[in-house]
């Protein structure tokens, strides 16, 4: 009855303790107590990133940097490819490990993203479709996206772990809510005329969705990835508190250490890795009129070869005809 | 499904349509005390979008809806292929109540049936003219090959042939609407609605398209219901028109009958503008024998110009365009009226009491 007694009504806050903190911890020794349950699921996706990591790693530089280099060129044009090359050579070039701890980083963001949109594109379409969702969805984005990472940090180590899965686990809750809201917004952004006319024709739910919403929401969609990534790639270096390998570990061991040298080796790894990715993603984003109406495969190192490979068919087919007609 | 052939093809019962959320309840009030359109939006926050809408179109017709916007033309055309829900009463297609379709058949009806065309021409900006002329069928699983076949006819009969591989925003608003046109009947549906599909174009254009759309109507006798808020393009284009105000159809007859009788002051400020030289034929402006010649004696035919009942204004200032004669109106050899020079002029002005008391 003390508390009573102290009550103060211009203060109440003071006197009344609803014990949140300890129920949040009865929360982290549930993790540990159902921590064997979730290590399937956790070797799973272990197994994903290390396979994305080590296929990363297994191809020599020269050979990925020409790699990427067509990627940039077929998806945003030879600009961004030469953009793309020069700084992945300096990044190369910024210190003997670099490369690796860049390979590193790029598969956890790969995998981050790849979770990501399997994740946040169905609940951006729910969103999109219907607003109660949205309504009850904004609350919960909007909590990811400011919540401390340290806070939930722990329940996560808690549960899975320390080691590269709960780093992407961690990302993903960081970097997906972009990707939820533009696709969401990217699917009510559709003319409604449209869709309407192709109601009018006959097609169903689905059939609107696939063939019409989905195609004309794409450019907004793929807005939404880059910054997925964006977001994905500024959470390495707090990812690396649990261990997980790449440019973020090292500048959290040349925070350590007071090694600035070794630290703005990372933080520029970082900041060139964002740079190609965004790049890459922004050119995918381009709408159809803005690439001149011309397929994906039209274009680019692909469309390039095909057009060797039908010149080179049909001078085959030529001269096969002149053959014919020279002997009778 | 449409086997007596003088059973309406399109039939709207007493449509009503009222928007808001308490639709249902402004309904019941509607029907129960007689509600009007301010009381509903004062006391229950509803819009009546259509109100009491009855009206029926027969196979090949060409039935105009002319109103000016706001007056819930495009909400009623809407109801016809149940984009919109009716808030009472049903639209009855080929003896079938549209209204209480299941969704899988009420698509195929869409996809099959009827072929519509949209103010903002609606095309898909993501697909080709071809993938869009095409769509109903797509939606719908018939295979590739039919489609590339039905698309060129589709494409051609609108004259966009070379154009099928281009994407809407590379043509002209004028071809985007032939697009849509092709959308429409690519399906060979036996219904089509159009939705002030020129509205938005350039007169020019406009009056080319009007042409093309009565050609292709004429040849493939298509039941058209045709909204527009141009008076003009109605009595052009249609066989019968109704005309709407505030959700009520004012008056639906012939444009004849539209133009020459309109049933209350707002038709007649509609149609004061209108020329009559087209609509208004011999039959109608012509007096009998008998009181013309109670005033100016017997008639000496003989050399006096002859008219046919049927012919128009233009067509009797030509016949008598020589002579100060009045015309003689024979029908089948027999003489069944006279048009004096006055009736004529005053026929031009849209006056026909000359014939009045005559006709009819």
């Amino acid at each position: 009855m003390a508390e009573k007694e102290n009550f103060d009504l211009l203060d109440p806050f003071s006197t009344i303790d609803l014990d949140v903190a300890s129920y949040a911890d009865g929360v982290k020794s549930w993790a540990i107590g159902n921590r064997e349950y979730v290590q399937p699921i956790k070797a799973f996706f272990n197994e994903l990133i290390v396979g994305i990591e080590s296929g990363l790693h297994a191809v020599p530089p020269v050979i990925m940097l020409v790699l990427l280099g067509l990627i940039a060129w077929q998806a945003a044009g030879r600009r961004v490819a030469v953009l793309v090359v020069v700084s992945m050579t300096v990044l190369g070039l910024l210190a003997p490990n670099a490369w690796g701890l860049a390979m590193t980083t790029l598969a956890i963001v790969i995998s981050a993203v790849i979770l990501c949109v399997l994740i946040g594109l169905p609940l951006g379409i729910l969103a999109g479709k219907s607003n109660g969702f949205e309504t009850s969805m904004r609350p919960v984005l909007d909590t990811m996206q400011t919540i401390p990472a340290f806070v939930y940090l722990v329940p996560v180590v808690m549960l899975i772990g320390i080691g590269n899965v709960s780093g992407v686990i961690v990302t993903i809750v960081f970097a997906l809510p972009p990707l939820v809201r533009l696709t969401s917004l990217g699917i009510r952004g559709v003319n409604p005329s449209v869709v309407e006319a192709a109601t009018a024709f006959g097609a169903s739910p689905r059939q609107i969705l696939w063939k019409v919403e989905l195609p004309l929401a794409t450019p907004t969609i793929l807005a939404g990835v880059n910054q997925t990534i964006m977001l994905s790639l500024s959470m390495v270096v707090i990812a690396s508190m649990i261990s997980v390998k790449g440019f973020g570990n090292e500048v959290l061991r040349a925070m350590g250490r007071l090694d600035a040298g070794k630290a703005l080796v990372g933080g520029l790894g970082i900041v060139i890795l964002a740079i190609v990715l965004d790049r890459i993603t922004q050119g995918l984003g381009k709408s159809g009129r803005e690439r001149g109406h011309r397929h994906w495969w039209q274009g680019g190192p692909i469309g390039v070869s095909l057009r060797l490979i039908k010149r080179a068919t049909s001078k085959a087919t030529k001269l096969d005809l002149t053959e014919e007609r020279t002997t009778p | 499904m449409s086997s007596n052939p003088d059973e309406p093809v399109i039939e709207c019962r007493s449509l009503w349509k009222v928007f808001g959320a308490k639709a249902e309840e402004a309904m019941q009030a509607i029907q129960n005390e007689g509600l009007g359109k301010l009381e509903v939006r004062d006391r229950f926050n509803c819009v009546v979008g259509v109100q009491d809408a009855s009206f029926s179109i027969a196979e090949g017709e060409i039935f105009c809806i002319m109103g000016l916007s706001g007056s819930g033309k495009s909400t009623l055309i809407r109801h016809v292929n149940r984009l919109i829900e009716p808030t009472a009463g049903e639209i009855v297609i080929a003896g079938e109540d549209i209204n209480k379709l299941p969704a899988r058949a009420l698509r195929q009806l869409r996809a099959e049936k009827i072929g519509m065309v949209f103010q903002n021409m609606a095309l898909m900006p993501h697909r080709t003219v071809r993938d869009n002329v095409v769509f109903s069928l797509e939606v719908r699983g018939v295979d590739e090959a039919t489609r590339n076949h039905v698309a060129s006819r589709a494409i051609d009969a609108v004259d966009l042939n070379g154009w099928d591989t281009k994407y809407p925003d590379e043509l002209s608003g004028g071809m985007q609407q032939r697009v849509g046109l092709a959308r429409a009947i690519a399906a060979d549906p036996s219904i089509l609605l159009m939705d002030e599909p020129f509205s938005a174009l350039d007169p020019l254009i406009r009056r080319q398209l009007q042409d093309k759309f009565m050609a292709l109507s004429a040849e493939m006798n298509k039941t058209t219901l045709f909204i527009t808020h141009d008076l003009d393009e109605a009595i052009r284009i249609g066989d019968r028109i109704a005309i709407m105000k505030d959700g009520i159809l004012v008056q639906v007859g012939t444009p004849e009958e539209i133009v020459t009788a309109p049933v209350d002051d707002y038709v007649a400020d509609f149609v004061a503008g209108i020329s009559k030289l087209d609509l208004i034929s011999a039959g109608k402006i012509m007096e009998p024998v008998q009181s013309f010649e109670s005033r100016n004696g017997p008639i000496d035919p003989s050399g006096w110009p002859i008219a046919h009942p049927d012919e128009n204004l233009n067509q009797l200032v030509d016949i008598s365009i020589d002579t100060n004669h009045p015309i003689i109106v024979t029908d089948q050899g027999r003489t069944v009226g006279i048009v004096t020079k006055q009736a004529l002029l005053r026929g031009i002005q849209g006056r026909v009491d000359a014939g009045e008391m005559t006709h009819g």
